[in-house]
C-alpha cells in the first residue's frame, strides 16, 4: 500500500534540527548513564545516607563519599513556573517549556521537567529521562495512569510510534516478523518490513506482509546495493528503524570454527549496521523524533564459547552503536539497544529455556520507543547477563566460558 | 587439412565481419541475482557482493574500482569435476586443471521449453533423448548439451528459484538420461538455464543429484544460469567458456557466449 505522505511546502527552507546542549559535569554523565538503563539512581552518601540530586563528587552534609543506589521515584510537586523565551536554540522552538521543582520521596529537591496536566502539591512520578541531547533529565508526570502522550513536552522525551513510518530491517526471521505485527498494532502509518532473499511465493500472500500499513520490500543487509534500493524505494520521510537482522549460529574459534558463519554473523550483525546507519541516517535525521533500535544479543557483553562467531559479532555490534549514538546525538536521532537473551525461535532450538518469544521483543522495543529509554533487557536471561556485566564483567566473562 | 593459420584469420574474419554472430549466454552478474538455496541444515552459496573502493572521489580521485565477493557457484558459472564428491579423485577435475582445450566445444541444443511451460518440474529422461534424436538427428560426441527450458526468462521473479514451502521447483535430467549423454554420447558437459545442473526436486530422486553425480564423476562439466539458449541453432554453435583460474577451485562464474553462423 502506499502511505500517505506528508504535506508541506516545497519552497521552504529545510527545517534544522537543535538538541539541547550536551556540556555537562562527569558526575552528571554518570547520572546520564544510569537513566539510559531505565533506572531511576541518585547519589547516596556511603556514610550518612543521605540522598543527594544534583549529581556532585561528595556528600554536600558531611563530605563523605557518595555511590549510586536506586531510589524511589515519588515525588509532591513544590512550585512550577513557564518559560517563554530562551535564547537556547533547542528550547526555543519548543516554548513555552514549563518547569517546576519537586521534593522527591528520596530527599532531595529537584528541578524537573513538568507535565501539563502537573500542579504544586499534586503527587507525582519522576521519570529518569533521556533528554534529545542524549543527558539525562529528570520528568515529573502525574501518578497513576495518565495519557502522558497528549503533551507535547513528553513527546520530546519519547518516540511516538502512532502516525509514523517505520522500517523494521529483516520481517523474515520470527522477531522481525513479531516487530511487524506490533508497530502496526500500535499504529504505525506505515511499516516497511524488509525481506532477504530468496523471496518466496508465499510472501504475496502471507497474513503480516499484506495487512493494510505494511509494505514488503526486498532488503538484504549484507547488500549494499539493496539497502540502497530499499531507502530508495521507501523514498519519503522515515522515522524509525528498526533492526533485527543477525545470524544465529553455533561454532568455536578453534574448534568448529565455522568461517563461513562466523564472517557471515559480521557481515549482517556488524558490517549489516553499519550500512543501514549509514543509508538511512539522513533521512531519520531529518525528522522531527527520529530514532535507529537494534535488537542485539546480551551475547554481544561477554565472549561465549559455544557460539564464538556470533558473540564476537553481536559485540561488534554493540560497539557500532555506541559510536553510531555519538554520530546521531547532534541530529536529535534516539540510538536504541534492545538486547535480548535466546529467543524461541528456529535459530534456538537447542537452547534450553528460558527463552524469550519474539512477541515479547517487539512489545519491549515498543515500550523502548514510547518511553524513549535507551538501553532495555528482555528475559531473564539478558537482565541477568546485564546486572553481572555491570557488577563484575571480568567474573562474568570467566562464568560464562567455563 | 586446411592451414591453421588461414582458419584462423578465416574466423577473425567471420567474427569480425560477419559470418558467424556472437551470442552472449551470461545472465548480469549482480548482487540481487539469486544463488542455489540448500537445506539449511548446509552451508550456504553467498551471492555476488559488490563494494566501492572508489570512484573518481577522495578515496581514488581519478578511478573507479570495486571489491567483489561471491560463492565459485554465483551468477553464470562453471562446475568443475571436483564440485562434486563423484568427481574428487578425477585427474585436472579442479576449475585450475581444466585443459584450455575444453573452454572451447560445439553445442547441440535440446529444447525443453514446451514440456517445461507445461511442468515446471519436467524431468528430461532417456526415452525423452531418444525420442528427440529420432525427430532431430543423433547428438555428436563431445558436444556441450545445453537445455533450452527457456527459464532465463523467469530471472527477476519468484519463479526463477521457484521456491516453495517443499521446495525448488525447475526442470532437469534424471539419472539414466545422464549416463545416456556420458556414456553414450560422450557429451562435454550439460548447460543449463536453471540455477543447477539438476532439477529442482532432484534431490528426492531415487538417484539422487544425477546431473551432478554423474557429469562430474566421469570428468564432464556443467553450466548453469545460462540465458540466450533460445538464440542457438539445435546444431552447429560452437561455446566458448573460459572459467576463472582459482587455484583448486570447484568452479567460476564465467562469461559464456556460442559462436552461431549469421
Amino acid at each position: 500500500m502506499t502511505a500517505a505522505r506528508e504535506r508541506r511546502d516545497p519552497l521552504a527552507r529545510k527545517k534544522l534540527r537543535h538538541v539541547p546542549s550536551g556540556l555537562r559535569s562527569r558526575a552528571m554523565h554518570a547520572l546520564s548513564a544510569r537513566a539510559a538503563q531505565g533506572r531511576f539512581a541518585l547519589q547516596a552518601c556511603t556514610e550518612c545516607g543521605t540522598a543527594t540530586h544534583p549529581p556532585r563528587n561528595a556528600c554536600p552534609l558531611c563530605w563523605g563519599e557518595l555511590a549510586w543506589t536506586d531510589q524511589p521515584s515519588g515525588a509532591k510537586v513544590l512550585c512550577e513556573t513557564t518559560i517563554r523565551v530562551s535564547t537556547d536554540l533547542y528550547f526555543r522552538e519548543h516554548m513555552p517549556w514549563r518547569m517546576g521543582k519537586v521534593l522527591l520521596d528520596a530527599g532531595p529537591v529537584a528541578l524537573v521537567h513538568l507535565h501539563a496536566a502537573l500542579h504544586p502539591d499534586d503527587r507525582a512520578d519522576v521519570r529518569m529521562m533521556i533528554d534529545r541531547g542524549g543527558n539525562a533529565a529528570l520528568f515529573a508526570v502525574p501518578a497513576g495512569d495518565t495519557d502522558l502522550m497528549s503533551d507535547p513536552q513528553w513527546r520530546e522525551f519519547i518516540v511516538p510510534i502512532e502516525g509514523r513510518i517505520v522500517l523494521v530491517s529483516d520481517a523474515r526471521n520470527a522477531v522481525g516478523r513479531a516487530m511487524v505485527k506490533e508497530l502496526h498494532a500500535k499504529g504505525a502509518e506505515l511499516v516497511v518490513a524488509g525481506l532477504p532473499g530468496p523471496a518466496l511465493a508465499s510472501d504475496a500472500t502471507d497474513a503480516v506482509l499484506t495487512l493494510d500499513g505494511v509494505q514488503a520490500i526486498a532488503l538484504d543487509v549484507t547488500d549494499a546495493t539493496s539497502v540502497a534500493e530499499a531507502a530508495s524505494r521507501i523514498g519519503g520521510p522515515l522515522d524509525i528503524v528498526v533492526n533485527t537482522a543477525r545470524h544465529v549460529r553455533a561454532g568455536g574459534v578453534s574448534a568448529n570454527p565455522g568461517f563461513v558463519e562466523q564472517r557471515r554473523a559480521f557481515e549482517v550483525s556488524a558490517m549489516g549496521l553499519s550500512r543501514l546507519a549509514s543509508t538511512f541516517a539522513p533521512m531519520l535525521a531529518g525528522r522531527p523524533n527520529g530514532a535507529f533500535v537494534d535488537v542485539l544479543s546480551s551475547a554481544a557483553l561477554v565472549g561465549d564459547a559455544a557460539q564464538a562467531g556470533f558473540a564476537a559479532a553481536e559485540a561488534a555490534r554493540h560497539s557500532l552503536l555506541q559510536s553510531l549514538r555519538h554520530e546521531m546525538r547532534g541530529a536529535g536521532v534516539r540510538v536504541m539497544s534492545v538486547f535480548t537473551g535466546p529467543v524461541d525461535d528456529a535459530d534456538h532450538q537447542a537452547v534450553p529455556p528460558p527463552k524469550v518469544a519474539p512477541a515479547r521483543i517487539a512489545a519491549s522495543v515498543a515500550e523502548a520507543l514510547l518511553n524513549g529509554r535507551e538501553q532495555t533487557c528482555v528475559g531473564d536471561v539478558a537482565q541477568d547477563t546485564m546486572e553481572r556485566w555491570l557488577t563484575d564483567p571480568a567474573l562474568l566473562a570467566r562464568e560464562k566460558n567455563l | 587439412m586446411t592451414d591453421a593459420r588461414t582458419l584462423i584469420a578465416d574466423l577473425a574474419s567471420a567474427i569480425a565481419g560477419g559470418g558467424i554472430e556472437i551470442v552472449d549466454l551470461t545472465n548480469l552478474l549482480s548482487p540481487d541475482f539469486p544463488v542455489i538455496v540448500l537445506p539449511s541444515e548446509f552451508g550456504q552459496c553467498e551471492p555476488f557482493r559488490m563494494e566501492t573502493v572508489s570512484r573518481y572521489d577522495g578515496n581514488g580521485p581519478a578511478w573507479y574500482w570495486n571489491n567483489i565477493s561471491m560463492n565459485e557457484h554465483t551468477g553464470t558459472h562453471f562446475d568443475a569435476p571436483a564440485h562434486w564428491i563423484t568427481g574428487k579423485d578425477v585427474p585436472n577435475g579442479t576449475v585450475d586443471a581444466v585443459s584450455p582445450q575444453d573452454f572451447f566445444a560445439p553445442a547441440v541444443v535440446v529444447d525443453i521449453s514446451a514440456e517445461a511451460a507445461a511442468d515446471e518440474d519436467f524431468i528430461v529422461t532417456r526415452p525423452f533423448l531418444e525420442a528427440w534424436e529420432q525427430a532431430n538427428g543423433p547428438i555428436p560426441p563431445r558436444h556441450w548439451v545445453l537445455l533450452r527450458s527457456d527459464w532465463s526468462k523467469r530471472v527477476g521473479t519468484l519463479s526463477y528459484l521457484n521456491l516453495r514451502d517443499d521446495g525448488a521447483h525447475s526442470p532437469g535430467p534424471d539419472a539414466d538420461a545422464m549416463r545416456f549423454l556420458v556414456h553414450e554420447r560422450d557429451c562435454v558437459g550439460l548447460g543449463v538455464e536453471t540455477v543447477g545442473t539438476d532439477a529442482g526436486q532432484a534431490s528426492h530422486f531415487d538417484e539422487p543429484l544425477p546431473a551432478h553425480s554423474i557429469l562430474h564423476g566421469n570428468g564432464r562439466f556443467g553450466l548453469q544460469c545460462l540465458t540466450g539458449l533460445d538464440r542457438l541453432p539445435t546444431f552447429g554453435a560452437m561455446i566458448v567458456a573460459m572459467p576463472l583460474k582459482i587455484k583448486g577451485g570447484s568452479g567460476s562464474p564465467l562469461r559464456v557466449a556460442a559462436m552461431i553462423p549469421a
